[in-house]
């Protein structure tokens, strides 16, 4: 609970990650933030992920 | 007719861009139909929809641009896609840009002290990503949907105990700090608190406000679902505990469509162990459950305001003593303005037709229109008998949400793009029983840049059609927005009043006097 | 588990890389200082080739080489030779070496000898022959004959002299030094190669030989703005061969090309090498040539960007822009996406420009594929004809098969040996 209320209490820095207007925006308002370039992980390509995943921890 | 198509491998751009530029190439002469799309399993289905699936198309990774078109004649085909790199290269060069980081992990390095994540790419990866913001102790606004209900529920129990805002999935607005996100509206700073599980209704009620001279300390988006038994208020509850010790925020407004019971007393419980005064719109839901625990139920959004702005000042007796004003303007220059409208209609004409971008506000028109009226249609009806039999045209009353997913297919949400209601308005005139019609003008950061102007044609040519018949087309709106919004609100409004549109400042006043004037004809 | 594995193989790795000593220690012949040099032994850049595949470039080098061993005496001769079974080829990188373009090595040659004082391993590269018609494109005129001979008679035993004189020179500072002047030690090293001869100059005066030679020889170097690559590039081979063969580590040690294939290794895979075709550069071509004329990207000279200069430092060297296109905005973004794919940042070599941030270093086969973002290169490009010589330079890319096969052969060791 108290993240939310330090977050009421600073500026925000944002992180944006898919419609690049969402970031337009708050640059126009003067609002700190990058734009993320996102792309579906491997290109989409399902075996490439599936062989990522093998590589990664199980879920905490 | 002829198909033609042309894959760009490794060329990923957002939907919103493609849809955009899949509109400018159907308005080309020669185009019957077209798809502009990145190869994912879900586009491809769509391909396959209008027959547009071959083996180069269905070969295509979600990485690689697929440009398919029908043609009267192939000629064109070569104009079309140098139309397409056009429109592409427009939306990429934007000069000496700062880099953007292609992953999540790459953003957070460049801004280690980032404080919110909104994200809004496809929803099948878009809760992997999600998650990765909260496990890096980041606020989320999840503007994507098509996530799961278990995701949804995994990655909220998570933001619960890490403590963070988890908004969405299927958030569409929120104002933190008073910094419009996503699809919000510039609103005074002032001391009312708002959780919003509703996009439309949250605007709606943050302008409202703005409207009575309050103003808002945060606004916060929880996702459609957030109140459904599965969810269970996870984030309604976290945002109200939030704003409990927020020293800024006197006053807590809630809106959301009829939670289960169990989730509503739950929300309520939480409510009241916060300790302020609080309004609560469960649009159309049960007010005695609100009312037993001590807050006022509202019977529009904009009452939900209304009350909201008066709390501030006022105990909760003397506010629920209060109701908000039918119409700004004068009950009699109203009821003059509804006369004369209704003179003008011919005998034929009976029906309103209500073409919505917000959900809730269509949703607010229904419950309204049942109350006052009678029975009317919807494709999100309030009862199963009432579905819309007619999806192209609407029929008998109706009251059509345009940005629900059968409309959005392949196209960009109404409120972005006004092509789709366009066309709706076109077809309204083409039905000599249409007597009103009624439109919300959503204003605000992430809609379009001139709703009201790329209207107005439309308008104007339905308003003529209905005239050469001897008749007359009642074209009423509802604007929700404020004088500090990007579009210029009074330009909105008199773009509206030339060409003809009755003009209200809010969804409720623009269809009570619709209703008046549907009740001078009945 | 495995995530963890990765992670601790993967910074055992950059320790190492960036713990590296890489020092110039002398010159000598190839066929004596080269592990396994025989006389019939042609070593050339990039993965395993068979004669009857190398591109033009290349062959045009390997005969070249044989005439210049005496092996043969015409170009005919020399490509019966060359086919008939009778030359051993092998990759420079299988004898601790590394070439330019086509890096070709024979017994005679004389290179520059360079050793990891950290792990002790040692790295060869021949000198630099200049610009133009020269062997490394494929050019085997007696003009080049010529030249190389000059080279192992006049250059090298004067170098070697004052290398004895001079001692070691430590090249991780000479590079790092060269990194903050402009410099990406791949396709600019005009400040590396001043800083060379800066440092060599006195000694190549106080060396035995004639007032001819010695003005020879500084003119040699200080012709070539290019002479320094011969050092950044074995520089690199040696840092890097230190941190092979780490278990579970998914870091590139190697990527190469022989004008043909493009290959990359591994750490935690060994000896694989994974291969796919070459791809062309992008980039601005000298005036009269085109696209058309350029040869399949080649060179062990993409050591330098494996180790994390070259492309990856072009943030530091934004003059590059003039020769392989776009802006110095360009290139500090291209830098900047580097950082999305490698481990860790070097901790010697360093860019003002970024706040004197390390360059992106060590790159991770798992985030090449997760981000679909691969290692930028910048590099000349060769014509496909032999002999002709540069015809531009650009940029380019490995093929995404080589990560690709790599991640599954990586996969498949792991599902092997039960971590996964």
């Amino acid at each position: 609970m108290s993240k939310v209320n330090e977050l009421f209490n600073q500026d925000l820095k944002v992180i944006n990650m898919g419609l690049k207007s969402f970031a337009d925006e708050l640059k126009e308002q003067g609002v700190s933030v990058i734009h993320t370039d996102w792309r579906p992980p491997a290109g989409g390509n399902t075996k490439m992920i599936n062989l990522l995943n093998k590589l990664k921890s199980k879920t905490k | 007719m002829v198909s033609k198509c042309l894959i760009k491998a490794n060329s990923y751009y957002d939907s919103v861009t493609l849809m955009i530029i899949t509109k400018e190439v159907e308005a080309v002469t020669g185009v019957e139909n077209a798809v502009v799309v990145m190869g994912t399993e879900h586009n491809k289905e769509l391909l396959d929809n209008v027959g547009l699936l071959n083996d180069e198309t269905s070969s295509a990774t979600p990485n690689d641009l697929v440009i398919a078109v029908k043609l009267v004649d192939d000629g064109v085909f070569e104009d079309i896609v140098k139309k397409v790199e056009e429109l592409l290269n427009k939306r990429k060069t934007d000069g000496d840009e700062d880099y953007c980081p292609r992953t999540i992990e790459g953003s957070i390095k460049n801004m280690p002290d980032s404080n919110l994540v909104i994200i809004s790419i496809p929803g099948e990866y878009a809760g992997v990503e999600a998650k990765k913001a909260l496990m890096n102790d980041k606020n989320v606004l999840l503007f994507s949907d098509n996530v799961s209900i278990e995701q949804e529920k995994e990655l909220k129990e998570l933001a619960v105990k890490r403590g963070l805002l988890m908004m969405g999935p299927d958030c569409g607005t929120a104002c933190i700090n008073n910094i419009p996100l996503a699809f919000a509206n510039v609103v005074k700073k002032g001391n009312i608190g708002i959780v919003g599980a509703s996009g439309t209704g949250t605007q709606e009620i943050m302008v409202q406000i703005d409207r009575f001279l309050g103003g808002v300390s945060q606004v916060i988006g929880t996702g459609g679902r957030d109140l459904k038994a599965e969810i269970g208020g996870l984030m309604m509850i976290q945002a109200i505990e939030a704003l409990s010790v927020d020293e800024a925020t006197e006053v807590i407004v809630l809106v959301s469509k009829p939670p289960a019971y169990e989730v509503a007393e739950k929300v309520l419980q939480a409510l009241k162990k916060c300790g302020k005064k609080a309004v609560v719109d469960f649009i159309g839901g049960d007010e005695e459950l609100i009312k037993k625990y001590g807050f006022i139920p509202a019977t529009t959004l904009e009452d939900a305001a209304y009350k909201a702005v008066k709390l501030c000042n006022n105990s909760v007796e003397k506010v629920n003593k209060l109701e908000c004003p039918e119409f700004d303007k004068p009950i009699e220059e109203i009821e003059t303005l509804a006369k004369s409208e209704a003179l003008k209609l011919s005998n034929k004409q009976k029906y309103l037709r209500g073409l919505f971008s917000g959900g809730t506000l269509c949703d607010e028109t229904l419950k309204l229109f049942s109350k006052n009226v009678g029975d009317i249609y919807s494709n999100i009806p309030l009862s199963p008998e009432f579905k819309l039999t007619n999806k192209e045209k609407g029929n008998n009353n109706c009251a059509i949400d345009l940005g629900d997913d059968e409309y959005t297919v392949g196209r960009p949400h109404p409120m972005i793009d006004s092509y789709g209601r366009q066309q709706m308005i076109l077809k309204q005139a083409e039905d000599e029983e249409v007597a009103i019609l009624i439109l919300d003008i959503v204003l605000g950061y992430g809609s379009n840049e001139d709703p009201a102007g790329s209207l107005v044609e439309q308008i104007k040519q339905a308003k003529k059609v209905f005239k050469a018949r001897g008749q007359y087309l009642c074209v009423v709106a509802g604007i929700c927005g404020t004088k500090g919004d990007p579009q210029v609100y009074d330009e909105q409004l008199s773009k509206l009043n030339e060409a003809g549109v009755i003009a209200m400042p809010s969804n409720a006043q623009a269809v009570r006097f619709a209703i008046r004037v549907l009740k001078e004809v009945l | 588990m495995i995530e963890q594995l990765i992670q601790k193989a993967n910074d055992e790795v950059l320790e190492i890389i960036h713990n590296a000593q890489p020092v110039l220690i002398g010159i000598g012949k190839a066929l004596d200082v080269i592990p396994d040099m025989t006389k019939k032994t042609i070593l050339h850049a990039g993965p395993p080739i068979k004669w009857e595949n190398m591109s033009g470039p290349l062959r045009g080098a390997v005969v070249g080489a044989l005439i210049y061993e005496g092996l043969a005496n015409t170009n005919e001769e020399a490509e019966k030779l060359a086919s008939s079974g009778e030359i051993s080829y092998a990759p420079c990188h299988h004898h601790s070496s590394v070439g330019p373009m086509a890096g070709v090595v024979s017994a005679s040659m004389p290179v520059w000898m360079l050793q990891n004082k950290s792990y002790g391993n040692y790295a060869y590269c021949t000198l630099n022959e200049g610009l133009g018609k020269v062997l490394r494109y494929g050019a085997n005129s007696s003009e080049v004959i010529d030249r190389l001979k000059w080279m192992e008679k006049v250059l090298a035993p004067v170098l070697k002299e004052a290398l004895e004189l001079c001692g070691t020179i430590d090249l991780k500072v000479m590079i790092a030094q060269a990194i903050q002047m402009g410099d990406e030690g791949h396709n600019r090293n005009k400040a590396g190669t001043s800083l060379l001869i800066r440092e060599l100059a006195p000694y190549i005066v106080k060396t035995s030989y004639s007032s001819e030679d010695k003005e020879a020889v500084l003119k040699f170097m200080h012709s070539n703005d290019h002479f320094f690559l011969n050092l950044s590039m074995p520089a690199c081979k040696c840092t890097l061969d230190a941190a092979a063969n780490i278990k579970y580590s998914t870091i590139v040690t190697v990527q190469s090309r022989n004008g043909t294939e493009f290959g990359i290794r591994v750490s935690g895979l060994g000896d694989k090498w994974f291969t796919a075709p070459a791809n062309f550069v992008k980039g601005l071509y000298f005036p009269g040539y085109t696209e058309e004329d350029a040869n399949p990207d080649i060179g062990d000279s993409v050591i330098t960007e494996t180790a994390g200069i070259g492309g990856f430092a072009m943030a530091g060297a934004p003059a590059i822009v003039q020769f392989v296109g776009g802006t110095p905005k360009d290139a500090v973004n291209y830098t900047t996406s580097m950082y999305e794919v490698t481990h860790s940042e070097s901790k010697s070599y360093v860019i003002p420009f970024l706040n004197f941030r390390g360059t992106p270093t060590g790159i991770d086969i798992r985030k090449v594929i997760e981000t679909g973002i691969l290692p930028i290169i910048n590099t000349g490009v060769a014509h496909k004809n032999a002999g002709v010589g540069q015809v531009g330079a650009g940029l380019v890319y490995p093929p995404q098969k080589c990560y690709e096969d790599a991640l599954e052969t990586f996969v498949k060791e792991m599902e092997k040996e039960g971590v996964i």
